[in-house]
């Protein structure tokens, strides 16, 4: 019986988890060879969503080709926009206005309070535990209001195009995003009354899912699921972008290289970005929202190369351009793939359940790692 | 006073007096069966939108209130969903087993129902060793499980069969044994003999420390037991999908998730019984008038109550904590739990023979 139900020739037992399986949040397949519960090796399949989102750029124009980048890493839309906006300003030298580089770094940090606030419930979930996710989604439904009030959409938002916003921002913005602060605050004990003080929830996530920091150097993590190796790796101050040169927030780190470690590090990382909200959304400059820019755009022919922070980690685009109106190629470099790849590496030893919490604490979003 | 001993002693005596005692009994064995299959599904029912709401309750949202007035009529609309749909029968899968398999695990849960006392005198079979057969029984329910997970074909289901075999063989000794701190206590075996001994008090109250300890250990245990959360793993839809059960459809699923219920039911009821005395009504010392009131009220509303009490303990676990993982459950029982009920089986003794319980 074993031999019809797929064995390897040692006899180990493999197994599909996905593509369609509840823990992988998407159609991640991952061939896993087991040893009774003990994981041997993770073998992830990729491709299952490729949409070909890089050569679907090629043919948009510059104006056009960020909008496709909302439908990658769904859950930090805003920030990759604000990865496309950047790199054609940058070929272009537009300069643009403080008002625009402010607003932009506070949606992009409501985007990755929001993706953060998703992660810890879908990360409580993958663990067995149902409430948070509902608890965590109470407070993501405010930033998904503020977002619908902003750009019209809740998903796959797009707000940022290159030379500032698509739209000034609504009169009710920084009221809205100052009670949500205020909720956020009272709300975010209990993200660690519930989860985070819990026993069984320690014991799960301690000394599990180990990745030292060479190794999250070599397979290129980027992100929490770096940070909580203690590597610096935060692009927000290594190479600043907008203006968060100009806020004051911390890096933050851990040194304890689990599962544990990264789940803290997201944690922190949200009231980093409150921090960071806080600091602007009452000195938002008057003046433009949009600088001044051709109809057409056209970069320069030539080499350009733009990293962002999404939540996830570093997302990188790179354009090869021949002085046309679209680009000649282009190439994202998404956090997701990277973490990914750590994966085997992290899990083999352990037990099945521990998997999933791993798979859990590098947030994967599966459109992001396919493109 | 109508109670269910009345009506049970009335009917009995019509049978008697309109057919002979053998044709009596036969109809009484239709009558209990029949009331024990409408009680399940009534309890199915109940539980499953009970369930439905206190998660609700918990996670900030409302829950099934569309159907019928709040809702109440939810789980009947989904169980006439899971009557018209197919029964599928996996290719490749041993298909005796695989549907034999739900009603194995319904027959286990069916048989516990017998030695419980439902009210004062009411009871469908007054075993003298009521506690020895509700342990040896619930065992039962393990191979259905396995069964199911065997015949599936399906490497999850098998998966989810093994943990739970693991899970509730493991859980069973500490059970039985917080089982026997009782048992010691009140020098009884039979269900409703261990409920008249606590007339002048619940043994949680009168059996001091090593009642409480059992106390906790029975519901971690029982938790265990039944495949909830946090001790989910036989399911632990986020690692298997759905565990045993993943091949499962229609109304043969529904068996599965049916004995399930009932099973936590009667884990509870037995805990009550055990603990919290049954349908005994609740007394303190001297204090007449109190005592008086209290007896008013009828004992199958004391019984149904404190089962109901510990159902929704055991339903705030399951959307509280998150799951174990498979080593750190053996471990709970085999380096904690199973220690600790074993030291407490040897105090409760102490505790019996100097009579040091009120």
């Amino acid at each position: 019986m074993f031999e019809e139900i797929g064995t390897t020739a040692e006899g180990d037992l493999q197994i599909n988890v996905g593509p369609q399986h509840p823990a992988t949040h998407g159609v991640l397949h991952l061939v896993l060879t087991l040893n009774g519960e003990t994981i041997k090796k993770v073998e992830p399949h990729l491709g299952y969503i490729h949409r070909s989102i890089e050569k679907m750029c090629e043919s948009l124009t510059y104006r056009q080709f960020s909008y496709v980048t909302s439908r990658m890493d769904y859950l930090s839309s805003h920030i990759n926009n604000n990865a496309c906006a950047l790199i054609v300003e940058k070929g272009l030298q537009v300069d643009v206005p403080e008002r625009a580089k402010v607003i932009r770094v506070i949606i992009d940090e409501l985007t990755r309070i929001a993706s953060h606030e998703l992660w810890w419930g879908a990360m409580a979930m993958d663990l067995g535990a149902f409430t948070p996710f509902f608890h965590a989604f109470r407070e993501r439904e405010t930033i998904n209001e503020i977002m619908e009030e902003t750009c019209g959409a809740r998903l796959t938002m797009n707000y940022i195009v290159p030379g500032g916003l698509m739209m000034d921002i609504h009169p009710n913005f920084q009221k809205k995003v100052k009670s949500f602060i205020q909720l956020f605050r009272s709300k975010f004990d209990e993200y660690n009354e519930l989860v985070t003080g819990n026993i069984i929830f320690q014991n799960r996530m301690k000394g599990v899912g180990v990745l030292s920091p060479e190794d999250a150097i070599s397979y290129g993590c980027t992100g929490p699921a770096a940070r909580g190796s203690g590597v610096k790796c935060d692009i927000r101050k290594l190479y600043p972008y907008e203006i968060y040169d100009k806020v004051q927030f911390d890096e933050v780190l851990e040194t304890g290289c689990d599962s544990f470690a990264r789940y803290m590090v997201r944690l922190k990382e949200m009231l980093e970005s409150i921090k960071i909200i806080e600091q602007l959304i009452d000195n938002i400059p008057e003046g433009e929202f949009q600088a001044k820019t051709k109809a057409v755009l056209k970069l320069p022919k030539g080499e350009f190369y733009q990293r962002v922070e999404t939540a996830r980690g570093e997302l990188g685009v790179y354009i090869v351009s021949e002085g046309g109106t679209t680009p000649y190629r282009i190439k994202y470099r998404s956090p997701g793939f990277s973490n990914l790849s750590a994966l085997d590496h992290m899990a083999r030893g352990s037990k099945l359940g521990d998997l999933i919490a791993m798979m859990g604490t590098l947030d994967l979003v599966i459109p992001d790692i396919d493109r | 006073m109508l109670s269910f001993s009345q009506i049970a002693s009335d009917v009995d005596q019509w049978l008697h007096k309109v057919c002979s005692p053998t044709w009596a009994l036969v109809f009484e064995m239709v009558i209990i069966g029949v009331s024990v299959i409408g009680l399940f599904a009534v309890l199915g029912l109940v539980l499953v939108l009970m369930e439905r709401r206190v998660a609700a309750w918990m996670q900030i949202r409302l829950g099934p209130n569309r159907v019928g007035p709040q809702g109440l009529l939810q789980s009947l609309a989904d169980t006439l969903k899971l009557l018209v749909k197919e029964g599928m029968t996996p290719g490749g899968s041993d298909k005796f087993l695989f549907n034999l398999a739900p009603f194995i695990a319904m027959i286990a849960a069916m048989l516990l129902m017998a030695p419980i006392a439902f009210a004062s005198n009411f009871q469908i079979w007054n075993i003298n060793i009521g506690v020895l057969y509700v342990s040896a029984v619930s065992s039962l329910s393990v191979i259905g499980i396995l069964m199911a997970g065997w015949a599936s074909n399906n490497k999850y289901s098998l998966m989810g069969a093994m943990r739970s075999g693991a899970q509730i063989v493991s859980y069973e000794l500490s059970a039985g044994l917080s089982i026997l701190t009782i048992v010691v206590l009140s020098g009884n075996l039979g269900l409703n003999d261990i409920v008249l001994s606590q007339k002048d008090g619940w043994w949680i109250f009168k059996g001091h420390i090593p009642a409480i300890i059992a106390f906790i250990i029975f519901m971690i245990a029982v938790t265990a037991e039944t495949n909830r959360a946090p001790f989910d793993l036989a399911e632990a839809e986020s690692e298997l999908t759905a565990g045993f059960h993943t091949e499962y459809s229609g109304m043969k699923f529904a068996l599965f998730f049916l004995a399930e219920y009932i099973n936590v039911f009667i884990v509870c009821a037995i805990g009550a019984t055990l603990f919290l005395g049954g349908w005994m009504p609740f007394h303190i010392g001297n204090l007449e008038g109190f005592n008086h009131v209290m007896d008013y009220i009828p004992s199958s509303i004391w019984f149904f109550g404190k089962t109901f009490f510990l159902i929704f303990l055991i339903m705030w676990f399951r959307w509280t904590f998150p799951r174990l993982r498979i080593d750190q459950l053996l471990n709970l029982e085999w380096k904690y739990l199973l220690p600790i009920s074993m030291f407490n089986i040897i105090l409760v003794t102490v505790v019996a023979i100097m009579k040091w319980y009120f």
